[in-house]
């Protein structure tokens, strides 16, 4: 897509930078979610700001759901003085889909702050959906000051522990698991013995045909440790998924978009909904990243496509949605 | 008093004297204010704790200001001996340490955080 005269600030009424065009391509952009689809055992993600490109007979499959993360809701600094709007966008955008996806995965900050007038807004902003049915995992800023106590009297029903479960819908096993519980000083995320315990008597009985979907909010693998980005103890928990043909790893946490191929396993982030966060090691510090309208293209520039191809040599292929023939093969890291 | 009392009272006095003596070398604004322990400020700015390192006296209030527009908190490594809740931007945390000694800290949301105050004796 190429820069022009559209994307120029045209009027400046608040004298901040912002035209209403520019803020609403930022809505679009800050308001990402995933739009997941399951074909034959493959997993397909869609860029929900993108979906509108896309041809509707292409999005029909065994299962379909969306992934949203990282709403932050309570969060207004100058990154998005607004993560209300952003994220009613992103729930607008999941019920303009052609067809309804089964369910939804949060995964997780859900709240800025853990304070339940934030937690009841995202509850409330949720009841708009034409998708019922969220699927939470937890983010280290829902854990903030009670370890999670409100977060499992709201969430946690039917969980283990801190919080993991796991539930099958339509022949894919999915697992939740919670690694934002007791981090410690200069530490990773971390699962903990009884949750990797749990995982490995979780998927014993499953066929090594079943497609598995893990979601996390910290990224199970290891994305720039410096600033926290992965878990110390994912390796574990990835040996027990190693003989299933088709794994899919989905966390939020870096509030960017990244994919990585190990073996059988995809591994995707997904965007959030309130503000962006700099590439690994490309700032001082990974904190919110303020975003000219003007770049907003440029970090849209991710994968928005992705195959999975069960029992096979796994591959992600990227298609743009707007030419959705043009497949290549990718591999990011 | 007896003479052995008068010698211990005259050591202590030594001691006191030697460890003010210290304080004030490291940290000459706090020279004439010996009776009154000064807060000592440590700044959370773009997820670091600055200084990492700072050292106070025993009975010295530190208090911590963060200025990222993230939360932080500061927890003691072994959470107990001392946990803020969740400081918002400009929000303040302040702790006084009575016992001598080191004591490492981070944030428990950001644990790559991590810094120490030594309190000295």
């Amino acid at each position: 897509m190429s820069h022009n005269k559209k994307d120029e600030i045209q009027v400046d009424h608040n004298h901040d930078g912002i035209d209403r065009r520019g803020f609403l391509k930022c809505m679009a952009w800050a308001g990402t979610g995933t739009f997941c689809l399951i074909q034959g055992g493959v997993l397909k993600s869609y860029s929900l700001s993108r979906i509108g490109e896309l041809d509707p007979a292409q999005m029909k499959g065994e299962l379909s759901f969306a992934q949203i993360s990282d709403s932050h809701m309570g969060f207004n600094k100058a990154a998005n003085p607004d993560v209300v709007a952003t994220f009613k966008a992103a729930i607008e955008k999941i019920n303009a889909l052609p067809h309804a996806p089964e369910f939804l995965l949060h995964t997780g900050d859900i709240s800025h702050l853990a304070k339940p007038e934030e937690f009841d807004t995202v509850d409330q902003i949720l009841k708009s959906a034409v998708t019922k049915d969220v699927f939470f995992v937890p983010g280290e800023h829902d854990f903030v000051g009670d370890d999670g106590k409100q977060y499992l009297e709201r969430y946690g029903k039917g969980s283990k522990g801190s919080g993991w479960y796991s539930f099958d819908k339509k022949g894919v096993h999915f697992v939740g698991l919670v690694n934002v519980l007791d981090l410690k000083a200069g530490g990773l995320g971390t699962l903990g013995h009884d949750q990797l315990e749990w995982l490995e008597d979780d998927v014993k009985s499953l066929s090594a045909s079943t497609p598995v979907v893990v979601f996390a909010h910290i990224p199970l693998w290891s994305i720039y440790p410096d600033w926290g980005w992965g878990t110390e103890d994912s390796a574990q928990a990835l040996a027990y998924l190693k003989r299933f043909g088709s794994v899919t790893v989905l966390n939020g946490h870096i509030h960017q978009t990244m994919q990585k191929v190990e073996g059988n396993v995809t591994f995707h982030t997904a965007a959030s909904t309130a503000f962006p966060q700099p590439q690994p090691g490309k700032a001082d510090s990974p904190g919110p990243m303020k975003v000219p309208a003007e770049q907003l293209r440029n970090l849209l520039g991710v994968t928005d496509v992705n195959f999975v191809r069960g029992k096979h040599a796994v591959a992600i292929v990227d298609s743009k949605l707007s030419g959705a023939n043009e497949a290549t093969q990718q591999s990011n890291y | 008093m007896d003479r052995n009392r008068i010698l211990s009272n005259c050591i202590a006095g030594v001691c006191l004297a030697g460890m003010v003596f210290a304080v004030a070398g490291r940290n000459p604004a706090r020279a004439n204010t010996s009776s009154e322990p000064a807060a000592t400020e440590v700044k959370i700015d773009n997820f670091t704790f600055a200084p990492g390192t700072i050292t106070v006296a025993k009975g010295a209030t530190v208090k911590w200001t963060n200025h990222d527009d993230i939360p932080h908190t500061v927890v003691s490594d072994d959470k107990s001996t001392f946990k803020s809740k969740a400081l918002d931007t400009d929000d303040k945390f302040s702790y006084t340490f009575d016992k001598a000694g080191t004591y490492n800290y981070f944030c428990s949301i950001h644990p790559k955080m991590t810094a120490k105050v030594v309190v000295t004796e």
